[in-house]
């Protein structure tokens, strides 16, 4: 279980708090409007965001350590790859900062390389790869930290439509074979219905708690309404 | 760095090899040392005859005795100039040169007991003959000459040759220099910090004259075959510079160094100096100089101060320099 | 809930710092030592502060205001050569002084080619010496060094907004109003005070070109303090008020924001709409003509009277362009240490602490060779022979030296990876030499080559602190071309110096290039 606790991050003119849990194998969208702190949110929990008050799983704070030491995988709204890395050496960084790979990772990237469908482009670089492509290195990475806790802050935003559902379809199946918690930051209430099956909304400075997705979309609450329009 | 250390380590290995054989530690300014200066030539001379090594340290002379001190580590100093061995004397770093300066082929009579000459030359204004068929024959009539030509000199604060330029105006001109400055500005193209970039704007043909030697049209001669460089002689007579060298007191090789001090006044070394210095030897006979030296023509007096009156001119001479040309 | 990561950085940054710092407050403090104490200064030294900053600030301000329209040009141009008069724009900044004097005045002197054209037109030839002498040589060094870095501005800006503005109809004073003044007004500043800490060490040019004592500057009274007077005390003086110049300079622009000199891109056009009217191609031809002719005229005087004496050249000569290829790698390897370390401390640390690392960087710009070269001599004396550690001493004061730029190059470029992949680096663990091996290497690969590029041709140009430590059995290249001058071999040592412009630019050229290779993104 996620615990967040007192959690105030203060940057001057903007302000956000809240307290609230996330059980363990959840899915859960974070919604809101734009500039409320979607992105300040996941930031806290994989550590790029100072704030005060406590952060902890299953009952372990967590808000003291560096960021990949803690359990959490989060993928970027971009640069999530390094240009200049293939394919295989991007998602292998996942098992080895240094990339000093074993036989038995090696396997282990080829085989995770493979379930994303990214079988036999190992040795490209991400400029020979589509957007899709891309991303489905990102989450090959991802899969392989096995780290229970999993953030995506919008990293399929840029690809379309078709291909969004489908990357989305990818990690939902991923995630619930791992049994991770997943918290992904969303603005459409689609993607929410597919994925989520709690909403935490995040509007004029305040996380709310989750509430179960349905529920959260037919009767959103005034902020949501008014986001949705 | 492999190569850095390579040649650090020749060096140390040069040192320890010859550690039976005595080494004679000799500085001098850089171009005496370089490979066109005279230095290398008289490493060999004196090694054939020492059964020593002899070694060059060069550098700043003045800058580096001061800064080393009483904990130097030379036996010996060569190059030092006329015109600032006070500053040198008074380190107290010197011992008396203890050889017979009696029979010196120099224009004037050498007393100085510490540092004893072994080169010589004339200052001078070189200039090309072919485009300058008029030279003037006095400093009195270079000054006052309407003839539009461009010379360069050298600044008295940053190099030996400007200084003894600006003591030359001051010896034929004394309290007039002044005026003679004023007169002769007009003509000044340029003041460089050194010798080396105003004989190259000289060589280059952006100026008509340079201050140099009166030797340097020797250079042209001889290395060259080429008869267009001259210098203008002047009937006042020409500021003449030394070029010196003391023996260190504290020095353990004292009788290396003894050998060396002789060694410099012998034929083996003075024969060196010409055409490795481009100078006058201090100590050799007329007919032995190379014909082409023989043939340069030759002021008819020498101007020197003496070192307690070179000092003392020095500032008031270079405020009158400073006032005349930094306007 | 966060913990700061990279305060092993920040620590080998600050020994990075430190080591500068002790070349350049260290020496100036040795020789204070040395000294006793600091001198007084006369009125007359206040004279030759006064012109040294006047001359400064004249050759910076023009430097600049020539560079604008040329950078301009550049910027909306597409030519044959282009490219390469961009790369040639790097030559004039990296000449040996001597060398750059002679070329200058085969074009400008009183028997140059422009006095030979005036002359032959029936016009009075003209005079390079004097006060415009001095900012000519000046603006010969920096106009192609300034123009590179406005340049770099005008490419940054994006071409989406070109595009918006050309579909709103813009002329191009609007252009210049909206886009550009405000991106000039960001870059011009630091600029100007790159070039202006340059030309306050300035002494030869100055003395040979000013025509006369008038032009005297700080570096030729510290030369004769040291040299002629062994005044320490006054040298040392002499040396802080450089250094103070440079401090004041730096606080009075405090908030300048400094050039990247990471010279990444240049070789993009931005298709412009609103310059095409005739006038202004026009102008732009004029401006970029009047640069490469300027440029050009004495860098091929140089070549032109170097050439002839290139087989000619004595064994030795050769000896030592090794020599110097040895202290060009070992000191373009300890300027690039030097830069990364500091400029990964400055992306890791507050902006105050930041600015401070970075303007320890900046010291070695105003920094004299001279008092560098005494205090080293003081320190080292007591414990081994300077003569002996010629070679090593010129590597380490001549990447002292080039340092600001190799960091100015860098500085931003970490920025950049730190903003772009930080995030990423973290979550993942990578950190330490796996970072620099894995992330920072590769991404900086550019500003890296051109930084060590910029290293490599200033260190093989640079005579070093000869003065104390030269060593009659070892020489580098400039060193040689010295004694060369020094015994009369002037047509030796113009092949000398066409070797060592060749070298320097050949250096330059490897390194930029090395950085550009497979580099994909």
């Amino acid at each position: 279980m996620l615990t967040v606790e007192n959690m105030r991050v203060d940057l001057g003119d903007f302000t956000m708090e809240g307290s609230f849990e996330v059980a363990k194998g959840a899915r859960v969208a974070v919604m809101g409007p734009s500039g409320a702190g979607k992105s300040t949110l996941l930031n806290v929990i994989a550590g790029f965001q100072d704030a005060t008050g406590r952060l902890m799983w299953e009952g372990q704070e967590i808000g003291t350590l560096p960021p990949a030491e803690r359990p959490v995988s989060m993928v970027f709204q971009d640069n999530n790859l390094f240009p200049h890395l293939t394919a295989f050496q991007n998602v292998g960084l996942g098992i080895s900062p240094r990339l000093k790979l074993s036989e038995a990772d090696r396997a282990r990237v080829m085989d995770t390389l493979q379930r994303v469908g990214l079988d036999g482009f190992e040795d490209r670089k991400p400029a020979a790869l589509s957007g899709g492509q891309q991303s489905r290195v990102a989450v090959a990475r991802m899969l392989l930290r096995e780290k229970p806790l999993v953030l995506l802050d919008e990293p399929f935003a840029a690809l379309g439509p078709a291909m969004r559902v489908e990357m989305l379809g990818l990690v939902r199946d991923l995630v619930a074979e791992t049994g991770a918690t997943l918290l992904m930051i969303s603005h459409d209430p689609e993607d929410a219905r597919l994925i989520a099956d709690q909403c935490i909304l995040v509007a004029e400075g305040r996380v709310e708690a989750p509430v179960e997705t349905g529920a959260f979309l037919a009767n959103p609450p005034a902020a949501m309404r008014r986001y949705l329009g | 760095m492999k190569h850095l250390t390579l040649a650090a380590g020749l060096m140390l290995s040069a040192t320890s090899t010859l550690a039976e054989t005595p080494v004679l530690t000799v500085y001098a300014p850089d171009y005496f040392g370089s490979e066109w200066g005279p230095g290398p030539a008289v490493e060999a001379a004196f090694e054939a005859e020492c059964a020593c090594d002899l070694q060059f340290v060069t550098g700043d002379l003045m800058p580096r005795i001061m800064l080393e001190g009483a904990r130097i580590k030379a036996d010996a100093v060569i190059g030092l100039n006329t015109d600032v061995t006070k500053q040198a004397r008074e380190t107290g770093l010197f011992a008396p040169h203890g050889q017979d300066t009696s029979a010196l082929t120099m224009p004037i009579a050498w007393t100085d007991e510490v540092f004893m000459p072994f080169n010589w030359g004339y200052s001078g204004f070189v200039y090309d003959n072919t485009k300058i068929t008029n030279a003037p024959t006095s400093f009195e009539e270079f000054v006052n000459s309407d003839e539009d030509w461009k010379i360069v000199i050298q600044d008295p604060r940053s190099s030996f040759s400007g200084l003894a330029l600006m003591l030359w105006v001051k010896s034929v001109f004394g309290d007039d220099a002044q005026m003679a400055w004023e007169k002769l500005a007009p003509k000044i193209l340029t003041v460089t910090a050194g010798w080396s970039e105003a004989y190259g704007m000289f060589t280059d043909g952006e100026a008509d004259m340079v201050f140099s030697y009166t030797t340097s049209p020797a250079y042209h001669i001889m290395a060259e075959d080429d008869l267009t460089k001259s210098a203008a002689i002047f009937d006042e007579g020409h500021y003449m510079t030394a070029e010196l060298v003391g023996k260190i007191a504290s020095s353990e090789q004292s009788e290396l160094a003894d050998e060396f001090m002789s060694f410099i006044l012998t034929d083996a070394f003075q024969t060196i100096i010409p055409e490795g210095n481009w100078s006058y030897p201090a100590k050799l006979d007329f007919e032995k100089l190379p014909e082409t030296f023989q043939n340069l023509p030759t002021p008819p007096k020498a101007l020197l101060y003496s070192e307690e009156e070179a000092a003392a001119l020095r500032d008031p001479a270079l405020e009158e320099w400073l006032s005349a040309l930094g306007r | 809930m966060a913990v700061r990561t990279g305060t092993l950085s920040i620590w080998v940054g600050a020994v990075s710092a430190a080591l500068v710092l002790a070349l350049t407050l260290g020496t100036l403090g040795a020789v204070v030592w040395r000294a006793d104490g600091f001198g007084a200064l006369s009125p007359r030294d206040w004279g030759y502060v006064w012109f040294t900053v006047w001359q400064a600030v004249a050759s910076a301000a023009l430097s600049v205001a020539l560079a604008i329209p040329v950078a301009r040009a550049l910027a909306r141009r597409q030519f044959w050569g282009r490219s390469a008069l961009i790369t040639i724009l790097g030559a004039p900044f990296i000449l040996p002084t001597i060398v750059a004097i002679l070329g200058l005045l085969a074009v400008f002197g009183r028997t140059g080619i422009v006095s030979d054209v005036l002359s032959w037109a029936g016009l009075e030839p003209v005079s390079i010496y004097g006060v415009h002498g001095i900012l000519l040589a000046h603006v010969f060094f920096n106009l192609p060094f300034a123009t590179r870095l406005i340049l770099q501005g005008w490419l940054q800006i994006p071409g989406e907004r070109f595009r918006l503005a050309a579909s709103l109809g813009f002329s191009a004073s609007d252009v210049a109003r909206v886009l550009e003044r405000p991106m000039l007004r960001d870059v011009v500043p630091g600029v100007f005070l790159v070039i202006f800490l340059i030309c306050t060490t300035s002494f030869a040019v100055a003395l040979a070109l000013g025509g006369g004592p008038q032009a005297t500057t700080v570096e030729l009274a510290i030369y004769q303090a040291f040299r002629f007077d062994f005044n320490l005390s006054k040298a040392a003086l002499l040396g802080l008020v450089q250094v103070m110049i440079c401090v004041v300079a730096g606080a009075l622009v405090f908030k300048v924001r400094l050039p990247s000199t990471s010279g990444v891109g240049l070789d993009r056009v931005v298709r412009r709409w609103e310059a095409d009217g005739l006038g202004l191609r026009a102008l732009d031809a004029v401006s970029i003509g009047l640069a490469a002719l300027f440029l050009l005229g004495p860098l091929s005087m140089i070549v032109i009277e170097g050439i002839g004496g290139v087989l000619s050249l004595p064994g030795s000569v050769l000896e030592a362009a090794w020599n110097s290829i040895w202290v060009t790698v070992v000191s373009t390897l300890l300027c690039m240490a030097l830069a990364l370390s500091m400029a990964l401390a400055v992306s890791r640390l507050s902006a105050g602490a930041g600015a401070l690392v970075e303007g320890i960087g900046f010291l070695t710009i105003a920094a004299s060779p001279l008092v560098m070269g005494t205090g080293l001599f003081v320190m080292i004396f007591p414990f081994a022979d300077p003569t002996a550690l010629s070679l090593p001493v010129t590597a380490i004061v001549n990447a002292a030296m080039a340092l600001p730029f190799a960091l100015r190059a860098l500085v931003p470029a970490v920025r950049d990876v730190q903003a772009g992949y930080g995030r990423l680096s973290a979550s993942l663990g990578i950190s330490g030499f796996a970072w620099l091996r894995w992330v920072a290497v590769p991404r900086l690969a550019r500003p890296l080559g051109f930084g060590a590029g910029l290293a490599a041709a200033l260190s093989m140009g640079d005579l070093g602190v000869i003065a104390l430590f030269s060593n009659p059995e070892v020489e580098t290249l400039p060193l040689a071309l010295f004694r060369l001058m020094g015994a009369y071999r002037l047509e030796q040592a113009a092949a000398a110096a066409l070797v060592l412009v060749t070298l320097s630019l050949a250096a330059f050229w490897i390194c930029d290039r090395g950085g550009r290779v497979n580099v994909d993104g």
